[in-house]
């Protein structure tokens, strides 16, 4: 039964996801009967062509992913390579933490308080500059996207930290970098010579799941990204939801020319990949020490802490203005303050609360088990990792969401599949599983095989080895794919929506609605509540194993992530 | 790496067939990967002795004894026999052959407590919890750590990490004892005092045991033959 | 490994028990007979997919859900939106998937192009509402635009739940005089550069701030209630790109970034970025400043020729579940009581439908004296009221809009 797993898995990721895109490509070349376009043609792609400004779009769409990307992944590394093993590095370890628990959303709703020219870093020095008028200048929604950018690094570079510790023990950085060290070499480039080469393939996924996400982000976008024009998967979303119905076409030859992007982002990637490679050997081999390197090391420490001051005070921002009174520029805090709104939603909280939950419980449970069930089939029938068609597990982690949302819908409609519990789990667990794929295979795959031998050698059968050995190991692994699983499933708008024909009202759908009404304090409160369940789950998946193994001091170090 | 099976010591290989239906058996057994030839064998192992393979690293020590618990991945091709008591092991799922096995490292599950890893090997026929208790008592008892039954793994020595793992193989009641370079990571003192442990308590048991290393001290302690891979 | 199984299929079948999409033919309601409906609608579930981005809103939609619950036996859930087109959006998905009976969406919170696509595209259920007994009440003369939204002719396909006007806001405690007309307005823009701008279109309200503009700018605004002809269109909407071409450089950031909605006008009144804004009631600006996200100084006002007027209305999608209970939630809407909850500003503030003539004497004083909020415009102060341009004028102003200032880099 267990070996069926890996392709009931597959299926379920890749099967919506091939539905869906055809759901996209066939109205993208004319064919959509409900419409009326009931004969292939190419009119779909000159309307998109003819669009003013849809080069712009796209450039911003690929260079703002690709810098993005690249900017959240060097603060990560060089963050790494300066203060790995340190007291810094532990604590800001546990500051950044939290911050994967932070929708994206709401993060940059908090940044742009922050750095808008009426924002909180203004208001502060307002009085000294004696302003009354917020300055007339662009901090947000400029034309190349930098606020946008930001937004994006702030917010993946905990994502890649996460994924980066928990790639150190498999890439033996400790004793690496110390042997570096004892060679006379700095701390940064002993380490970017030694151990980044070994833990970049580690961390390759990941880095691309950013990358197509960053090029296809919509609601950080919105909120941070220009305007005039904005970024391709903007507008895309713009007309999806056009009243004119017949703007589908163009909108589904967008989703597909979206796709494209992200392939060519990723063919960038490669391209810069191979570079680094060539050039990385060279310059491992040169000798160069770079003992001097406390700029850098300052500078990393900084970035990184820049970045989750960034979130923590715009977070703070929506905690002020979720019980602010009136609240004026210049002010620096609000005049009044009220918990009238919170009082207002709190009979309606529970039952959000309460549906996200079900929701998310149910879809990483089953996405854990099944990646479990996978992983274990692998260990025993010891497939090499990577090798196989379990990559293609991490499709819908590539997969720009605009791309095949609508294809998806008519997918579960047509199925009769929709508005049901099951139906919005399968929705989320094609986002949530890959997600806890990710941060459960590593651990998993580098669990020490002789552990499992041994106990088979005593005499336990592989499903006693499973459950009285390789689980409780990997009890702290288990709970961040779930945490994790927790936070991706929380934040799904459109599928809970769409797939749920708004019969589920999670926290998630109830935020992106009250935010269209534009008000600060709601937009700070459900926010606030989007959070309370991701940082629930992470607070849990460090408590329950520091709880569970108060004796076992071997538990500790071992499997830490 | 390549591979024959060169006999040289005092006890020759034209005794091996004579234990035809007690201890261990490897049937000209050869490993390969990849068509490659990582061990050619032919051996027997009485009950009680203890044979000593040696071999530099990559010579595929460690998939001959993975061959023999049954736990070799796929990928390798193995041709040969193994026969215990008679019997092949062959074909039977790891946990049914009654092979024992030791690494370098301990590999005390962590989460449990130094009682719990043994109770993990005890075998289920020993019923209820104060017969399985006593059972494990006097294991540790035997090794010199009476009392360590709740202890944390992590809070032991090395030395008496050593003995807890022999424990648990020892109470899985093996019929045969296999040895991954198991003193390579003591220190010379401490290996001296846990050599002599293992190697009493195998043939007190009459286990026939094999024991992989390439510390020549190993084998002389040993006091057996010595096989030596190319 | 056996248990593990055991318990995946446990849950799936958990989950596979909750799967009971009720995909049954609800027959079309026979609105002449009231009583019928009543009681086909008895028992039902409408599922309402309307905007949800207000509280008070929402509060509204519960309470009138209570009432049709209480009163009709009808369950109503609101299914909060962030953009009416993800119901149209929901429909169309059904349609191209061949759900024609069992729909997800029973009512649909509507106006405009919306309607005007659903309409063109065969989504709509109906005629339906002309038969509902509170359909008598309704302002047919005084409010044409009750059964004609965007000029575009109801037909019975959507009920008339309320009336919206422009209204432009200013903080009295900020600025003294304000401009009231567009060529003012561009005068006063050249003394106060940058503080004003319009939502970025197609954002509705960003689009009816141009169609007020070319509204009162156009030769013969008669042209715009017809369907827009390409060939006279350059000619109808010069006087509008004129007028833009000097207006965008003293915009707010100089036109090179837009909010996003009207909502986000008023936070940036409060961040007084700008000066003026507008919405689409007046109401609404006294139910923000209830809210504390104006100052109590804040004040309406119209543009001396008029401004824009529009009315809302829901909508029953053609293959709607509970087709029964939305006609019957929609008649309730339509009842006095709901419309005079409606006008009061402490629960919304959005203008009656009904004609006070028509209404029983009690209900007419109800509503003669409700206290409209401080910053809302009676009757009287509110001006002409001009109507909507064809939506086809909007497709072309929104296209042409963003080929010469959407694209600024």
């Amino acid at each position: 039964m267990l070996r069926f797993v890996p392709a009931l898995t597959i299926i379920l990721m890749i099967g919506p996801v091939c539905a869906g895109l055809i759901g996209t490509i066939l109205p993208a070349f004319g064919y959509l009967p409900a419409l009326g376009g009931n004969r292939f043609s190419v009119g779909p792609w000159q309307d998109l062509l003819a669009q003013p400004g849809l080069g712009i779009s796209m450039r911003l769409s690929l260079v703002n992913g690709l810098a993005a990307t690249l900017i959240s992944l060097g603060v990560v590394v060089l963050f790494c390579a300066a203060w790995q093993g340190t007291r810094i590095f532990s604590v800001m370890q546990r500051l950044l933490s939290p911050i994967l628990s932070v929708p994206h959303a709401a993060a940059a709703f908090g940044l742009a308080f922050l750095i808008a020219p009426s924002g909180w870093i203004v208001r502060a020095i307002a009085p000294l500059g004696g302003w009354d008028r917020p300055p007339d200048i662009v901090t947000l929604q400029d034309p190349l996207g930098m606020a946008l950018i930001v937004g994006l690094v702030v917010k993946e570079i905990p994502f890649l930290l996460l994924m980066t510790l928990a790639a150190l023990p498999q890439a033996d950085a400790d004793r690496t970098r110390k042997i570096a060290l004892t060679l006379g070499y700095g701390r940064v480039v002993g380490w970017l010579k030694t151990v980044l080469p070994r833990l970049y393939p580690q961390i390759r996924l990941p880095v691309l799941a950013v990358l197509a996400y960053s090029t296809s982000v919509v609601d950080v976008a919105m909120i941070l990204g220009p305007t005039t024009p904005a970024p391709l998967a903007v507008r895309i979303l713009g007309w999806l939801s056009d009243p004119d119905l017949s703007h589908r076409f163009l909108a589904s030859a967008g989703a597909v020319l979206q796709l494209l992007l992200v392939l060519f982002a990723i063919g960038i990637w490669f391209i810069g990949e191979r570079l680094m490679a060539h050039w990385g050997c060279r310059w491992a081999q040169n000798g160069a020490r770079g003992r001097g390197d406390d700029p850098i090391r300052t500078l990393a420490a900084g970035a990184a802490i820049v970045s989750a001051l960034a979130v923590f005070l715009g977070l703070a921002g929506l905690l002020v203005w979720s019980v602010a009174g009136y609240w004026a520029f210049p002010e620096f805090l609000p005049r009044s303050f009220s918990l009238r709104l919170w009082m207002r939603e709190y009979h309606t909280l529970g039952a959000a609360l309460m549906t996200t939950l079900l929701i998310a419980g149910l879809s990483v449970l089953v996405a854990i088990c099944l990646v479990l069930g996978c992983l274990e089939n692998e260990t025993r029938r010891s497939y090499r990792p990577g090798a196989g068609a379990l990559v293609l597990i991490y499709v819908p982690l590539l997969m720009p969401q605009i791309s095949f949302m609508f294809g998806l819908q008519v997918f579960f409609t047509g199925l009769g599949l929709e508005r049901s519990l099951m139906s919005v789990v399968v929705a989320h667990l094609i986002f949530v599983l890959p997600y806890v794929f990710l941060s459960l295979a590593d651990p998993f795959r580098a669990l020490d095989p002789r552990y499992g031998q041994t106990a088979l050698c005593l005499g336990a059968s592989p499903m006693r080895v499973f459950w009285s050995v390789r689980l409780p190991l990997l009890t702290r692994a288990v709970l961040t794919a779930f945490a994790v699983g927790i936070a991706v499933s929380v934040g799904q708008y459109l599928p809970t929506l769409l797939i749920g024909a708004g019969r589920f009202a999670t926290v998630t759908t109830e935020a992106v609605a009250l935010a269209s009404g534009g008000d600060r304090r709601m937009i700070g409160i459900y926010g606030i509540l989007q959070m309370i369940l991701p940082f629930a789950g992470f607070a849990v998946s460090l408590l329950i194993p520091v709880f569970l193994f108060r004796h076992r001091r071997g538990m500790g170090t071992q499997n830490r992530i | 790496m390549s591979s024959k099976s060169d006999h040289d010591t005092a006890a020759g290989s034209d005794g091996d067939t004579n234990v035809s239906n007690i201890g261990l058996e490897l049937r000209q057994i050869i490993v390969r990967l990849d068509g490659r030839v990582l061990v050619d064998i032919d051996l027997g192992i009485a009950p009680g002795e203890i044979v000593t393979l040696m071999g530099p690293s990559g010579s595929g020590k460690s998939s001959l004894l993975a061959h023999i618990c049954g736990t070799l991945p796929a990928g390798f091709e193995v041709s040969g026999q193994v026969m215990l008591k008679g019997k092949p092991l062959d074909g039977l799922a790891p946990q049914d052959r009654h092979v024992g096995i030791l690494f370098q490292d301990d590999l005390l599950f962590p989460h449990l407590s130094v009682g719990g890893n043994l109770a993990f090997a005890l075998p289920p026929e020993i019923r209820g919890r104060a017969a399985r208790r006593r059972c494990i008592d006097a294991a540790l008892e035997s090794a010199g750590l009476g009392g360590f039954s709740d202890r944390d793994p992590a809070t032991l020595s090395g030395g008496q990490r050593a003995r807890v793992a022999l424990m648990r193989v020892l109470l899985s009641e093996p019929c045969v004892l296999l040895l991954d370079e198991p003193f390579s990571k003591l220190d010379a003192e401490l290996r001296d005092q846990i050599r002599t442990f293992v190697f009493d308590q195998a043939r007190a048991r009459g286990l026939p045991t094999l024991m992989v290393t390439h510390d020549p001290d190993d084998g002389a302690a040993a006091g057996g033959r010595i096989v030596r891979l190319a | 490994m056996r248990l593990f199984f055991a318990g995946l299929s446990i849950i799936t079948g958990l989950a596979t028990a909750t799967v009971s999409v009720p995909v049954k033919a609800d027959p079309a309601p026979d609105i002449g007979n009231w009583q019928s409906v009543l009681e086909q609608a008895r028992g039902q579930t409408v599922y309402w997919h309307a905007w949800g981005g207000e509280p008070r809103i929402n509060d509204y939609i519960a309470w009138a859900g209570a009432q049709v619950e209480e009163r009709y036996g009808v369950t109503v859930k609101q299914v909060k939106l962030s953009d009416t087109s993800d119901a149209v959006a929901k429909v169309l998905s059904e349609k191209t998937a061949g759900v024609n009976d069992g729909g997800a969406v029973d009512m649909i919170w509507i106006n405009g192009e919306n309607f005007a696509a659903m309409k063109r595209n065969d989504l709509l259920f109906g005629p339906w509402v002309e038969e509902t007994p509170n359909f008598d009440y309704v302002d047919v003369k005084g409010k044409p635009t009750v059964i004609n939204d965007f000029t575009v002719p109801t037909q019975g396909l959507e009920a008339p739940w309320g009336m919206a006007q422009v209204s432009f806001y200013y903080d009295s405690a900020r600025l003294d005089d304000v401009p009231k007309s567009a060529q003012g307005l561009l005068e006063w823009l050249v003394k106060h550069p940058g503080r004003f701008t319009y939502p970025q279109p197609p954002n509705y309200m960003g689009s009816t701030f141009l169609k007020q503009i070319l509204t009162e700018l156009v030769a013969d605004p008669k042209v715009l209630q017809q369907p827009a002809d390409e060939a006279d269109a350059k000619k109808v909407l010069a006087p509008l790109w004129g007028y833009l071409d000097d207006l965008q450089p003293l915009l707010w950031r100089d036109g090179q970034a837009y909010p996003q909605n009207g909502a986000s006008l008023r936070t940036m009144m409060a961040d007084n970025e700008i000066d003026i804004a507008f919405s689409f009631s007046s109401g609404e600006v006294s139910s923000a400043i209830e809210a504390m996200e104006l100052p109590d100084t804040v004040r309406s006002y119209v543009f001396d020729k008029g401004t824009l007027g529009n009315t809302n209305f829901v909508a029953i999608p053609y293959n709607a579940s509970a087709k029964a209970g939305a006609v019957v939630l929609a008649d309730f809407l339509m009842s006095p009581e709901a419309q005079l909850r409606k006008q009061d500003p402490q629960y919304w503030g959005a203008d009656t439908v009904l004609a006070m003539d028509k209404l029983p004497a009690d209900m007419q004083k109800a509503f003669a004296n409700l206290d409209i909020g401080i910053a809302s415009l009676a009757p009287a102060d509110r001006g002409t009221v001009l109507g909507e341009p064809h939506p086809s004028w909007m497709e072309l102003v929104e296209t042409e809009w963003q080929k010469r200032y959407g694209v600024v880099q």
